[in-house]
C-alpha cells in the first residue's frame, strides 16, 4: 500500500514537471521567426522560470544560506529565522492569553456568555485588517506583525481550549469531587488532561493560521523575514526564487504540522 | 441509638417542560443503614434511584429533605463517602495504579509518593488486578475496570461507600465473580454500604436490607425486606436456602406487579396511603 502510494506520488511528480519543462520551453515562433520580433516579446526565454532554473536558484541559496549582504541581500536561513521567530513569539504570547482564558470560558457559563459576543466579533476580523492600528500604537513593524501574528492564533486556540475544558466529562469531574481534589489540582490533574488533545488541536490550527499570516504580514511590513524576501524576489523579477521560497515556506509549514501532530499524540488518551 | 445513615423525606422535584408543572420524580424517600449494613435500593429505571444515591454522595442536591452520615448533615462530596461510578469513571490518560493512587493521594496529601503507590497496590491486589496495574483503562476488560473503580473507592477507607449499579454493564460471569470479591472485602472491612441495583439475585446475595422503590413519577420507597438469609452468603450455596426463593419471588412479584400498584399515579393528586408506606417508615 505505502510503497504504491509512494510510486503514484513521484510519478505525479515526475508528471508535472516535465509538464512543467516542457511548458517553458521557448515558443515555436520564437525559434522560426524573426529574431527581433522574437526579442521584442522577451527574448528566447519564457517568462515562467523552468524546473531547472529553480533548481540552480536554489542550489545558489542553499549553498550561503546564513550570508548576510544587506537590507536585500541575506541568506535563505535568516530570512525564515526571522520568520519562525516572529510566529513562535506572536504564538507563545496568544497561548498565554488563549489558555487561561479559555479555561475560564470552558468553565464558567457566565464567563462563557459574557465573553461570547466579543470573541464572535473579533473573530472573523482578518488579521492583516490590525495592522495599520499595530503600526500607529506599536510604531514598530516587526512588533506589529508578532501582535498580527498573536491576534490569529489566539481564537482557535481559545475556542478549542473552552470546548475541551467544556466538554470534560461530567463523571471525571464527579470523582474530583467525592475525592474533594482541590480546584487547582483539579485544574491540573484532571480538566487538562482531558482537554489536552482538543487544546493542542487547537494550538495546531493556530499555528497553520499563524504560518499563512506572517507571509503576508511580512509582505506588507517589509524588513526581514521569508515573505519579505518573496516580495523582495517579485520586485527583482526573479520568479524562480519566488518559487524556491514558496517551496520552503511549505515545508517549514509542514515540519510545523508535524511537531504539533506528535505533541498531539503524546497527550492522547483513549477511552 | 442514632443510625449511622439517616435520610429522611427526600424529594425532587424537576421543573417541567409542559404545562404541567415540575416533575417529582420522588418524595417522601426515608431510610436507615446501620452501621457495616450493606443496603441495596431496587427499582425500575426512572424512579430516581441513581439521583437518591448521588444525593447522599452530595453530588447532586434534594429539593427538600435530609441526609445525615455519622451525625453529620451531608452538604457535598466527601472523601467520606467512596463512590463506584456506574460507567466506572476512570482517568483514562492514568494506568490503573495511578488512578488508585490519584485517590490515594486526595485521602493523604502528606504521604511519600512511595506510601501512596504502595496503598494503592495493595489495593489492587485485593481485588485481583495484580500485575495490570500499569495497563491504562483502555487497556483494560469492563470487568477490570469495575475492579479498578472498587479498589479506588475502598483505597480511600471512606465511612461508607456507594454503588451506582457498578455491575450493570458486565456479563453474568464476570458479574458473579466480583460479587463474591465486593462480598468478602466488605465482609473484611465492616463496610458500611448503599448499592444501587435492578439484579434481584446480585441484591438477595449482597444485601441485608433491600428497599424497593415504586415507579415514578412520585415514586417512593414502597416495601423494605429484610434478607432472612444469614450472612456468609455465596454463590454457590445460597439458591439452596429454603429462605431463597420465597424471597426471590417476594421481590420479583414487587417489580413486575406490585411496583406499578404503589405507584401515585402520574398528574393524580392522590396522596400516598400509609398502606404503602413500608412497615418500618409507619413504627418511626
Amino acid at each position: 500500500m505505502r510503497i504504491r502510494a509512494a510510486l503514484g506520488s513521484l510519478l505525479l511528480l515526475a508528471v508535472f514537471l516535465s509538464a512543467w519543462q516542457l511548458a517553458t520551453l521557448p515558443p515555436p515562433t520564437a525559434r522560426g521567426g524573426d529574431p527581433e520580433y522574437a526579442a521584442l516579446l522577451g527574448g528566447r526565454k519564457s517568462g515562467l522560470p523552468a524546473p531547472a532554473q529553480i533548481a540552480e536558484a536554489a542550489w545558489a541559496q542553499l549553498k550561503s544560506p546564513f550570508h548576510d549582504g544587506g537590507m536585500n541581500d541575506k541568506g535563505i536561513a535568516i530570512q525564515l529565522a526571522w520568520s519562525l521567530g516572529r510566529v513562535l513569539l506572536g504564538f507563545a504570547l496568544a497561548a498565554l492569553v488563549a489558555i487561561p482564558v479559555g479555561f475560564l470560558v470552558g468553565m464558567s457559563p457566565v464567563a462563557r456568555r459574557a465573553l461570547n459576543p466579543y470573541i464572535q466579533l473579533l473573530k472573523p476580523i482578518s488579521p492583516l485588517a490590525w495592522m495599520p492600528l499595530a503600526l500607529y500604537t506599536i510604531k514598530d513593524s516587526s512588533v506589529s506583525s508578532v501582535f498580527v501574528i498573536s491576534i490569529c492564533s489566539l481564537w482557535p486556540m481559545l475556542l478549542n481550549t473552552a470546548h475541551g475544558v467544556g466538554s470534560v466529562k461530567r463523571e471525571w469531574l464527579d470523582v474530583a469531587r467525592t475525592l474533594e481534589v482541590s480546584p487547582v489540582r483539579k485544574a491540573l490533574h484532571v480538566v487538562l488532561p482531558a482537554a489536552a488533545p482538543t487544546i493542542l488541536t487547537g494550538m495546531r490550527i493556530s499555528m497553520g493560521i499563524a504560518w499563512l499570516v506572517i507571509v503576508a504580514a511580512e509582505m506588507l511590513v517589509g524588513g526581514t523575514g521569508i515573505g519579505y524576501f518573496v516580495w523582495n524576489e517579485w520586485n527583482n523579477l526573479s520568479l524562480a526564487n519566488v518559487i524556491f521560497a514558496l517551496l520552503v515556506i511549505g515545508l517549514m509549514g509542514m515540519l510545523l504540522d508535524l511537531g504539533f501532530a506528535s505533541l498531539g499524540k503524546l497527550v492522547a488518551y483513549q477511552e | 441509638m442514632k443510625p449511622f445513615v439517616s435520610v429522611e423525606q427526600l424529594r425532587k422535584m424537576y421543573p417541567g417542560a409542559r404545562a404541567e408543572g415540575p416533575l417529582c420524580v420522588f418524595d417522601a424517600v426515608s431510610f436507615t443503614i446501620g452501621k457495616g449494613e450493606f443496603v441495596c435500593l431496587i427499582g425500575h429505571s426512572g424512579c430516581g434511584k441513581s439521583t437518591i444515591l448521588n444525593i447522599v454522595a452530595g453530588l447532586d442536591a434534594a429539593t427538600s429533605g435530609r441526609v445525615i452520615v455519622d451525625a453529620t448533615e451531608v452538604r457535598g462530596p466527601s472523601l467520606d463517602r467512596g463512590v463506584v461510578f456506574q460507567g466506572h469513571a476512570l482517568l483514562p490518560w492514568l494506568s490503573a495504579r495511578k488512578n488508585v493512587a490519584f485517590a490515594v493521594r486526595s485521602r493523604w496529601p502528606r504521604w511519600t509518593e512511595e506510601q501512596v503507590a504502595r496503598h494503592a497496590q495493595k489495593y489492587l491486589d485485593m481485588v485481583h488486578l495484580t500485575g495490570s496495574e500499569q495497563k491504562k483503562p483502555a487497556e483494560l476488560s469492563g470487568g477490570m475496570k469495575q475492579r479498578v473503580g472498587i479498589a479506588r473507592a475502598f483505597a480511600i477507607q471512606p465511612k461508607m461507600l456507594l454503588l451506582d449499579e457498578p455491575f450493570g454493564a458486565l456479563d453474568a460471569l464476570t458479574r458473579g465473580v466480583i460479587q463474591d470479591e465486593l462480598l468478602q472485602i466488605c465482609a473484611a472491612t465492616r463496610q458500611t454500604v448503599l448499592m444501587i441495583t435492578h439484579d434481584v439475585d446480585e441484591a438477595i446475595l449482597l444485601a441485608d436490607r433491600i428497599l424497593l422503590m415504586s415507579n415514578g413519577p412520585r415514586a417512593g420507597i414502597a416495601e423494605v425486606v429484610e434478607n432472612l438469609l444469614p450472612r456468609g452468603r455465596t454463590r454457590q450455596t445460597i439458591h439452596r436456602d429454603p429462605h431463597y426463593y420465597p424471597l426471590r419471588n417476594h421481590l420479583l412479584d414487587f417489580l413486575v406487579t406490585r411496583s406499578k400498584r404503589y405507584r401515585n399515579g402520574a398528574g393524580s393528586e392522590a396522596p400516598r396511603t400509609t398502606a404503602h408506606e413500608p412497615a418500618q417508615e409507619a413504627a418511626q
